[in-house]
């Protein structure tokens, strides 16, 4: 691991990532290619970044040793990163402000976006309306009905939001459609792409722009508990916090990366989004990586109680941390992940967001088997104020 | 000579433009593909372009995305449809059968399996969207050592460089994409696709087919003026779509008919 150094020139890690696109879409990602290749040499781009980070985002996010849960469970200890407390809510506005900035140097005044949980998608409204852009996010029909919140905050902020009607109406769905009106509005217009997949240069690209969570921690942590943490945690939807935070810790071979997929009912029950622990490679989404598919090769619809975690891809990058063993991959199930919500809130006065409630899970389930000077640091990688409609629905109650 | 190839040749000693439809496999059944074809054929048709089916068409407008989920909700997969090829075969050697599709299903087959079973089950060319030659060296060598041309688009984006390097690799016809969009979409400009043709011609001497957003015999013939062959596919599926499966043979045979007609005159 001395030589990570991927991607390749055509965005492969391994056999994993590349650029599988319909030819209309080539030249814009040449640009986009060419563009982020001068930005993230350029000091005056990652200055004004960094920046914007600082005041708008409110950078650096704290490291916070959650004592009385750790304390509960009775084994190693676990420190939280607080990506819940930036701006907007969650890790998503880090990559959105980098993504904005390079649409604006390259002169696309229209942005477009996918989200799931709807936290993506506010923040490319979010950047978009500091920048004067108009911005669309296409949305999953299903989910639009399960965060209708973000859905208003969305448009409170200026943008438009498309409900999709194709296929299974979630993620993936609203991915296709953003692909589409990407391909048919390409001269004026920039995909803010949420996670670090789809072609080339974005998984790359997001992970370089999330990876300020895991630069940070690698000052924070030590500085709070005298040295590096034994392991990293983060939930694995298609991959960006997992990966923002895993990334300056790959050359780190003391410090074990542990990604934490949605097992939903159960991986048993094949109601679940778990594309590393229960997926194949194949190609879908402009790259080629594990996924959730039949025998036929089609796109299996996923189930989570999260809707950030809904998705039968993951980032290129993640398959191959898998494949070369320096990453582990494990799933958490929605009755585990609301477990770890309740635990949190009650014992530490934080509410997190259902996706990195899965991370708190697994989090938790290794600490107890662990000894008390060991630390666990996981990544809060959101607030959980979206999801009280479907914590409130599950546990019987109504608004 | 490949079929397509045998194809074009015939086309041009005649003075006339190839007319290339395109129907998803499996829709509306599996049953009706195969006559389907047969109608397609002797209604007029050149080359026949066969859709994969799969769930998340990236490329696709609303008609054929609604073509492939009715396809999938029969259970339609890529050996099925080798199967439906292989039976076509049985009537008709001659017409030129093209694969369109996405990757996913093929890599899912296996593409050394696939490559040799559409091989040995009468398939002509294979064109695969998200396949660009860069990511694609392995299954070109594959297709070129079983007898199948690789079809690939060009676009209005394309450069100057990457016309060369797709007419460096493509086999059969140039697939030109009309317009920045999906298929179906509704908004072809004739003059721009005939001011986009030259830079193609002058980087390849293979036919050129345009496709995406053509739906009459008005812009058939318009297109058909300044290329190879013209490619008409939502509009075939919405008029399959439209008669419902007693009548979608009769139907998508009148609907050929006058474009064919168009095309000759």
């Amino acid at each position: 691991m001395q030589m990570y150094d991927l991607p390749d020139a055509r965005g492969h890690f391994g056999p994993y990532g590349g650029s599988f696109v319909s030819e209309t879409l080539t030249q814009a990602l040449d640009q986009l290619r060419e563009a982020y290749e001068l930005a993230r040499k350029d000091p005056a781009f990652l200055k004004e970044f960094h920046y914007e980070l600082k005041h708008y985002v409110g950078r650096p996010s704290p490291v916070y040793h959650a004592k009385r849960w750790s304390g509960q469970i009775g084994g190693a200890q676990i420190y939280l990163k607080r990506e819940d407390l930036n701006h907007t809510g969650a890790h998503k506005i880090n990559n959105t402000i980098g993504q904005a900035m390079l649409a604006r140097r390259i002169g696309k005044k229209r942005v477009i976006a996918e989200t799931g949980a709807g936290m993506h998608g506010v923040a490319s409204a979010t950047i978009a309306a500091r920048y004067g852009m108009k911005c669309v996010v296409y949305m999953g029909s299903e989910d639009t009905v399960r965060q209708v919140q973000n859905v208003y905050r969305m448009k409170l902020l200026g943008a438009t939001v498309v409900p999709v009607e194709s296929g299974s109406k979630t993620l993936k769905d609203a991915l296709n459609e953003a692909m589409r009106d990407w391909v048919t509005n390409v001269d004026d217009t920039f995909y803010i792409i949420g996670t670090v997949a789809g072609p080339h240069p974005y998984p790359m690209m997001v992970r370089d722009f999330q990876s300020v969570i895991g630069e940070e921690c690698k000052v924070q942590v030590p500085e709070m508990a005298g040295r590096q943490p034994d392991a990293v945690i983060a939930c694995v939807g298609g991959g960006s916090n997992a990966m923002g935070i895993f990334y300056p810790y790959i050359k780190e071979e003391g410090v074990r990366l542990i990604g934490v997929e949605a097992a939903g009912e159960g991986i048993e029950t094949g109601r679940h989004a778990a594309s590393l622990c229960a997926g194949k490679p194949g190609v879908l989404h402009g790259n080629r990586t594990y996924l959730l598919q039949d025998a036929n090769g089609q796109i299996i619809e996923t189930h989570s109680v999260s809707a950030g975690l809904d998705y039968p891809g993951v980032g290129p990058e993640h398959a191959w941390l898998k494949d070369a063993g320096r990453a582990e991959y494990v799933a958490v199930t929605d009755a585990q992940a609301l477990k770890a919500f309740h635990d949190l809130c009650l014992l530490e006065g934080i509410i997190p967001a259902l996706e990195s409630a899965h991370a708190l899970a697994y989090a938790a389930q290794l600490a107890a088997t662990l000894p008390k000077d060991r630390i666990l640091l996981v990544n809060l990688s959101g607030r959980g104020d979206k999801d009280m409609h479907t914590v409130a629905q599950r546990s019987g109650l109504k608004f | 000579m490949s079929r397509i190839e045998a194809t074009f040749e015939a086309l041009r000693a005649a003075r006339r433009k190839a007319l290339i439809p395109y129907i998803t496999a499996g829709d509306p059944g599996p049953d009706m593909t195969v006559p389907l074809l047969h109608a397609l054929a002797g209604a007029g048709c050149d080359i026949l372009e066969i859709g994969v089916p799969f769930s998340d068409p990236m490329a696709d407008g609303p008609a054929i995305q609604r073509s492939s989920e009715r396809a999938l909700k029969k259970g339609v997969g890529l050996s099925d449809i080798l199967g439906m090829v292989r039976e076509f075969r049985t009537k008709d050697s001659v017409t030129p059968i093209v694969l369109m599709g996405y990757a996913n299903p093929i890599e899912a087959m296996g593409v050394e399996k696939f490559v040799a079973a559409a091989g040995a089950s009468g398939v002509d060319g294979v064109l695969v969207v998200d396949y660009p030659p860069e990511e694609c060296g392995d299954f070109a060598a594959l297709c070129a050592s079983n007898g199948i041309d690789q079809v690939f688009l060009l676009a209005p984006t394309s450069t100057d460089a990457r016309i060369q390097e797709v007419a460096r690799v493509g086999r059969g016809y140039l697939y030109y994409v009309s317009l920045k969009g999906v298929t179906g979409a509704g908004h072809i400009d004739i003059s721009d696709v005939a001011a986009h043709l030259p830079r193609i011609r002058a980087a390849s001497k293979l036919p050129i087919g345009v496709g995406f957003g053509i739906r009459d015999a008005a812009s058939a013939k318009a297109i058909a003026a300044v290329a190879d062959a013209v490619v008409i596919g939502s509009r075939i599926i919405e008029e399959i779509e439209a008669a419902g499966p007693e009548n979608a043979v009769k139907r998508v045979a009148d609907l050929i008919r006058p474009i064919r007609a168009a095309l000759d005159s």
